[in-house]
């Protein structure tokens, strides 16, 4: 069982900058965990701690069962694979993806079968007599993999593992993970996976569950669906989604009708936006958070709507993106191809009306989503 | 057809131009090599010189100013070696070997142990102790062969070879340990990392790992050692007494000494073969030497 979990994990380094502020992070077993954020949040560190290369300042963390704060590397039960591939460059690929094994000094013939297993999954059997430095950068990526799978570790660390690739290679490798993972599953041995990464398409992608984190803490943790729809704070609100969502201050009043300002322009929330909105206060400041996709062009002087100046246009083909400037704000529209019609865009001027079924109200101050059913 | 003779043109211009360029580069060549080999000639001179007068008679050395030997002879080579002392040039080659082995294998293993400990690991005065190191680098070396002297004499070191290798095996060629501290901070980490997480300990990770990597800097650690060993005049000539201790370096001397009228050929002789396994080594190890000290501290 490699359940694995994080308990009020902290970092600080000696000269007493703080880089993980005690974080709890549960990843049950065979789940696909991505951590996500910002560089900078700290995740490579706390998946460095999970793997034993940093040292833990104080919390636990436990592997299955086990507290392995102070275990070395190799007796955790893990393997990583690294941004750099770090593979061993004297060595060949054959040996590389054995090193573990025979350090562990396991009986030959295992080690033979055992890399010839891998080279089968990953395909790289051709190049087991090669050194790395004779590798294309997905081949060495999938030697690295290979070196971390045939260990049949419980718990697979992934630092990210695809960002030296180009973007081609790069989906390509995704699927190829995410299908491995899928794989041991259905043959009865799931792996554990913590996968960190800045890409939020990789995370969105691969992960069952994605922990975004930022500066050393973590902001929410959810599926991706989850995650994108009902974001717990405006952090996480502008992390996830392409392109990201449109965050403006904002004044909302409950006193009456349920009432948001804009700058001077004032729409009236109906019951979808309305009826989930936690406030206290009569007037509070608030963020109000819509993705570039929520909004409907519309005739001037239709009632409930935000005028704003176009500044740019980017025609995509399939899709159309408008830089609009609300009140000085900028936001980004995204309008489907086939629905674009220039004739709404009077001069520079356009008029949106918002989905507000799917439109957010988050605390200004805390940055907390307020709007949550 | 006006389309083909623009062709035909195009093309023998083409040629002219490349047929230029081929000229141009090939005077060039013949420039700098002409250059590279009249100074190279200036430089080697003395060394040519050395060997050709070893095959001189001895009153011919003095007369013949030129290098070419006008009646080869090998009896400097003989004689030489058969030095006026009850040992033979073997003996004071054999006893160089001694010296060199052990403080060359030991400087090797003492200073990647010293350096991996400084550039990869946290201690309490790391900085400091650091600091001591780089200080014993700028220290003249006129300056603690006293003190040494007699601390190697209380030891009853005196007239043996331990104070020659002892001092080195144990990483006390602070230029060594600096040498390979630099090589290793150029080298990443992740490699180190990884095998960790295989299984490896800290010192499975320095053999496995870090030595295979260290390989051009190691060989350039031994190189000069040797080299610089095989010279050390300064080292024997305190340290030892008795002539069945000396190296090639004092015995070349000890011929000088004993002889009352110079038998230079004798002397040129046992030079050339006391330089000749330096020249031997250097040109053996040459592509790795270059590549340890150039690429230090620079990549990996």
């Amino acid at each position: 069982m490699a359940h694995l979990q994080l308990k009020k994990l902290v970092k600080r380094y000696p000269n007493g900058f703080e880089a993980v502020h005690g974080i709890d992070l549960d990843v049950q077993d065979g789940e696909f965990m991505v951590l996500v954020g910002p560089s900078g949040c700290a995740k490579s560190t706390t998946l460095r701690m999970v793997a034993g290369l940093e040292t833990v300042t104080g919390g636990e963390i436990r592997i299955g069962n086990q507290v392995v704060n102070t275990l070395a590397p190799g007796r955790r039960g893990i393997a990583m694979v690294f941004q750099n591939y770090a593979l061993y460059p004297h060595m060949k690929v054959k040996n590389n993806l054995s090193f573990g094994l025979r350090l562990a000094g396991r009986p030959k013939d295992e080690i033979e079968a055992a890399t010839a297993e891998v080279a089968d999954i990953l395909e790289i059997g051709q190049l087991l007599e090669r050194l790395p430095k004779e590798l294309s950068g997905g081949q060495a990526q999938r030697v690295a993999l290979g070196r971390a799978l045939i260990k049949k570790p419980e718990v697979f660390l992934f630092d990210e593992p695809l960002s030296n690739l180009d973007a081609k290679l790069r989906a390509s490798m995704r699927v190829r993970i995410t299908d491995l993972h899928r794989r041991l599953k259905e043959e009865g041995r799931p792996a554990t996976v913590i996968y960190v990464t800045h890409d939020q398409t990789e995370a969105m992608t691969m992960g069952d569950r994605i922990c975004v984190m930022k500066e050393g803490h973590i902001m929410q943790v959810a599926d991706p669906v989850t995650l994108y729809d009902k974001p717990d704070n405006a952090f996480v609100a502008g992390f996830i989604g392409t392109p990201e969502m449109n965050l403006m201050p904002a004044e909302l009043s409950i006193a009456g009708a349920h009432t948001l300002k804009v700058g001077s322009q004032t729409i009236s929330l109906d019951a979808s936006l309305s009826a989930r909105i936690k406030s206290t206060g009569d007037v509070s400041k608030v963020t109000f958070g819509i993705r570039p996709q929520h909004f409907h062009l519309v005739e001037n002087g239709t009632p409930d709507t935000l005028t704003g100046e176009v500044s740019a246009l980017e025609f995509m083909g399939h899709e159309v993106y408008l830089h609009v400037n609300v009140e000085g704000n900028s936001l980004i529209v995204v309008v489907p191809g086939e629905e674009y019609d220039p004739s709404k865009v009077r001069g520079s001027k356009v008029t949106l009306k918002v989905n507000e079924a799917r439109a957010h109200v988050f605390d200004r101050e805390s940055g907390k989503n307020i709007s949550l059913t | 057809m006006t389309i083909a003779t623009t062709n035909v043109s195009t093309v023998e211009e083409m040629e002219r131009v490349n047929q230029m360029i081929a000229r141009r580069h090939k005077i060039n060549s013949v420039i700098r090599y002409v250059l590279l080999i009249v100074v190279g000639f200036v430089m080697l001179y003395p060394l040519i010189w050395l060997i050709g007068a070893s095959f001189k008679t001895n009153s011919e050395i003095f007369s013949n100013p030129g290098f070419w030997p006008k009646e080869p002879t090998i009896s400097g080579y003989v004689k030489g070696w058969q030095t006026s002392t009850p040992y033979t040039f073997g003996h004071f080659f054999w006893n160089t070997f001694l010296i060199i082995l052990p403080k060359t294998v030991g400087t090797c293993i003492s200073a990647t142990l010293v350096a991996y400990g400084f550039a990869r690991f946290e201690f309490p005065m790391k900085k400091v102790f650091f600091s001591l190191l780089i200080a014993t680098l700028l220290l003249p070396n006129v300056v603690t062969r006293i003190p040494q002297y007699l601390l190697f004499r209380d030891m009853g070191w005196l007239d043996t070879f331990l104070p020659l290798w002892v001092p080195s095996a144990l990483a006390g060629d602070a230029f060594f340990t600096f040498m390979l501290v630099q090589f290793l901070r150029g080298i990443p980490r992740d490699m180190e990392e990884a095998a960790r997480v295989d299984g490896a300990n800290s010192l499975q990770t320095l053999w496995y790992i870090v030595t295979p990597l260290l390989a051009p800097a190691l060989i350039s650690v031994a190189l000069f050692q040797f080299m610089w060993t095989m010279n050390d005049f300064l080292g024997p000539l305190i340290y030892l007494s008795s002539v069945d201790k000396f190296p090639v370096s004092l015995a070349l001397k000890l011929s000088i000494d004993t002889t009352e009228a110079f038998d230079w050929n004798q002397i040129l002789a046992m030079s050339v073969l006391a330089i000749t396994p330096a020249l031997v080594v250097f040109f053996v190890a040459q592509k790795y030497f270059i590549e340890g000290i150039s690429s230090g501290g620079v990549k990996g």
